[in-house]
């Protein structure tokens, strides 16, 4: 594969795209599949071939536009509309529009706010790919950073337009991706891995699962760049197994760029090689940890270790490893396409670029959204989810059972890593799950903990034992048996589990805790003085006769 | 590359796909949990048969293996029931109703999560979050994911299982 022929290839797609007067594209994305999308697919397919005009109209497959509430969506193209809430009864409607005007009572009016408010590099192609075709990817552009990175740029030019840029890893702890790239090819060895973090774990975060599904070429080509950066051979996309869509586009992806010559020996005529494996996960949230992950992919117990060395010195089978969560990536073509600074142009100070949220819980419009970096709590919440009628905010949880809960006075603090965890939370991958009123904060609290409790490890005593205590006493609040001493085990207990628990899973686990202490500290004391549950959430025992 | 296999555990056509698996990685040893997935799929489930298979063939202790097996949350030793429901608790799900869909699908089988009822027709699960937050609260019956649904209707869909 050189430019040429990719060029070729590219323009053949793009042709085959433009020959249609209208081109119909489904969503296949897991919500809107788990909304019957695929039968609305059929239904439309049935009828443009029934009516013979199938050769100037095509229905074809698409990725997630984020609003999955909506689902199933469709959109029209070069038209652009889009439909929420199809249903295979429409189909005869959808089609008769095509020529005439749209179907009201079903369009989707893309410039509110939930839509008008993002901006998406990361979900550039907003959709509009087919995810199980190579050259639906390739039409837009995709693999010809890499083929020109191959053909232009050395290494060491690569990483530094990855520093200019500013980029930070988007697993949560926000570390440099350059200076992480600098670390791996600079480590001395005769072998280098690269490998995708795809265990997003965090309950209440779906932001991995949607690129990997959606833009599995897009994935696989920022792979292909850093491998050809840090001088790595082979790689490993690690995938949970509860995400099978995932998996099984991956695998096509992957079988796609190897017959295309993008994945294995000699690519594009240099002497750089990557193999690419896949590697299932199987339902252990440490593993997301990065040297859990290693292990796992050892075919061992996902157990983390002690930090140094790094993966980056001494990764799998020891070899230097580079690894990178799955929208950190995603980032990487867009970054190295259009250049360091003009990402470094988007975001705050220190948070460059954009992120992607799953955006759940109490707001009208829960979805998947991609906004930039700075933009504050409150524009979130309030302008593109929207409270639901009737329903008043309460608090923000990010970072899921190692972030925290923000509440309402909180709200006008720019979204970037430094001013979340300010703020007692964490960036994390990307939950945001917006709590009203209706919800009592010590469970929520509990909630987070007998997550953290089930998932630990075990290694280690501080989060073995730790997680577990706190439960206990979380759980005594929430029954109204507690009493002030207990809160006060309970906050020094916090103290001891995250300052000596071995990884990030214990480290992380009391911040649900102790973030809800500091803001919700009223709720605890009415579990615990006034045996209440103020939202009325908790079943507390009164004593009769007392 | 190992180039010795081991004897199949029997006459049952599954195990050959069990060792495609192990094959397809030359029965090095870190695929272990390849195989134990592809074995799981298989049968349903891991019992001692396939554990000692898996570490005879890829040449390394039982101990390791079993360690591995009851490490992992979706491997199971234990035969799963001919449905399987799949209740999400996610943190979306959890805030969103979850927990009281869960307890009506507990009364109406009697059996607690992570049980199978004892004629082996349902098996209940919780899932850690399925990533499907955006239809909360949600279940999957059978592989269908279902989002938005309410108890009684979660309760239905498990009856329709009993009539047919």
């Amino acid at each position: 594969m050189n430019t040429d022929e990719l060029h070729e290839l590219a323009t053949a797609a793009k042709e085959a795209q433009t020959a249609f007067d209208h081109r119909i594209i489904v969503c296949s994305g897991t919500g809107c599949q788990s909304l019957q999308s695929e039968q609305v697919y059929e239904s439309i397919e049935g009828e443009l071939k029934s009516r013979g005009i199938g050769h100037r109209c095509s229905v074809v497959h698409g990725g997630c536009r984020g609003l999955c509430e909506a689902g199933p969506l469709v959109s029209v193209e070069p038209d652009h509309l889009l439909y929420q809430g199809v249903k295979t009864d429409d189909a005869p409607e959808l089609v008769d529009s095509l020529d005439a005007a749209p179907v009201e009572r079903l369009t989707l009016d893309v410039s509110i706010p939930f839509f008008s408010r993002q901006k998406k590099i990361v979900l550039e192609h907003n959709g509009m790919i087919d995810p199980e075709s190579i050259e639906s990817y390739m039409a837009t552009g995709g693999y010809s950073t890499l083929v020109r990175i191959l053909a232009e740029l050395t290494p060491a030019q690569v990483i530094e337009q990855l520093t200019k840029s500013g980029l930070r890893g988007r697993g949560g702890a926000g570390y440099s991706t350059g200076l992480k790239w600098n670390t791996v090819a600079k480590a001395v060895a005769n072998h280098r891995y690269v490998v995708c973090n795809g265990d997003e774990g965090d309950p209440g975060a779906f932001m991995d699962r949607s690129v990997m599904e959606d833009v599995p070429h897009q994935l696989i080509e920022g792979m292909l760049i850093a491998a050809y950066a840090v001088g790595a051979d082979a790689g490993y996309l690690y995938v949970r197994a509860e995400y099978p869509l995932a998996v099984k586009r991956l695998r096509r992806a992957i079988r796609q760029a190897e017959k295309h010559g993008l994945l294995g020996h000699d690519i594009c005529g240099t002497r750089f090689s990557f193999k690419l494996d896949i590697r299932l996960g199987a339902g252990a949230f440490v593993c997301g940890e990065e040297t859990a992950l290693i292990a796992s992919i050892e075919g061992r117990r996902g157990t983390p270790r002690p930090r140094p060395p790094y993966p980056a010195a001494h990764g799998i089978w020891g070899y230097p490893t580079l690894i990178n969560n799955v929208e950190t990536f995603a980032n990487i073509v867009p970054v190295l396409r259009e250049g360091g600074e003009w990402f470094s142009t988007i975001g705050t100070e220190r948070s460059k670029g954009t992120k992607v949220f799953a955006l759940t819980g109490s707001v009208s419009h829960t979805g998947l959204i991609e906004v930039p970096m700075g933009i504050t709590l409150r524009e979130i919440v309030y302008e593109i989810g929207g409270l639901p009628p009737g329903k008043r905010f309460k608090a923000v949880q990010t970072g899921g059972p190692s972030g925290g809960c923000i509440p309402a006075e909180h709200l006008d603090i720019p979204v970037d890593y430094e001013s979340l965890a300010q703020v007692g939370s964490f960036m994390g991958s990307g939950g945001m799950i917006v709590i009203d009123e209706s919800a009592c904060m010590v469970d929520v609290a509990k909630f987070f903990m007998e997550f953290c409790m089930s998932e630990s490890c075990g290694k280690c005593i501080p989060c073995r034992v730790g997680t577990a205590e706190m439960y206990h006493l979380l759980d005594k609040i929430t029954l109204g048996e507690a009493t002030l001493d207990d809160l006060a085990m309970l906050e020094d207990l916090a103290d001891v589990v995250k300052h000596s628990s071995l990884c990030g899973l214990g480290q992380g686990s009391p911040n649900p805790v102790v973030s809800t202490l500091r803001y919700f500290r009223s709720e605890y004391l009415a579990h615990i003085v006034d045996k209440t549950c103020p939202a009325g959430v908790c079943t507390i025992h009164q004593e009769v006769g007392v | 590359m190992r180039t010795k296999t081991t004897a199949l555990p029997s006459e049952d056509k599954r195990w050959r796909i069990v060792m495609a698996t192990m094959r397809k990685h030359g029965f090095a040893p870190d695929a272990l949990i390849e195989t134990l997935h592809s074995a799981q799929e298989a049968f349903g489930y891991l019992d001692d048969v396939a554990l000692r298979y898996a570490a005879d063939s890829l040449g390394i202790p039982i101990s390791r293996v079993y360690g591995v097996a009851t490490f992992y949350n979706l491997f199971t030793l234990k035969p799963q029931g001919e449905h399987t429901c799949v209740v999400c608790l996610g943190t979306a799900c959890y805030i969103k109703g979850g927990p009281q869909i869960l307890s009506a699908l507990e009364q109406a089988t009697g059996i607690k999560r992570g049980e199978t009822t004892p004629d082996k027709q349902v098996s209940l699960v919780v899932a850690r979050c399925l990533g499907t937050c955006g239809l909360a609260p949600a279940c999957v019956f059978d592989g269908d994911v279902a989002g938005k649904i309410e108890p009684s209707q979660a309760v239905a869909r498990i009856k329709e299982w009993e009539t047919t």
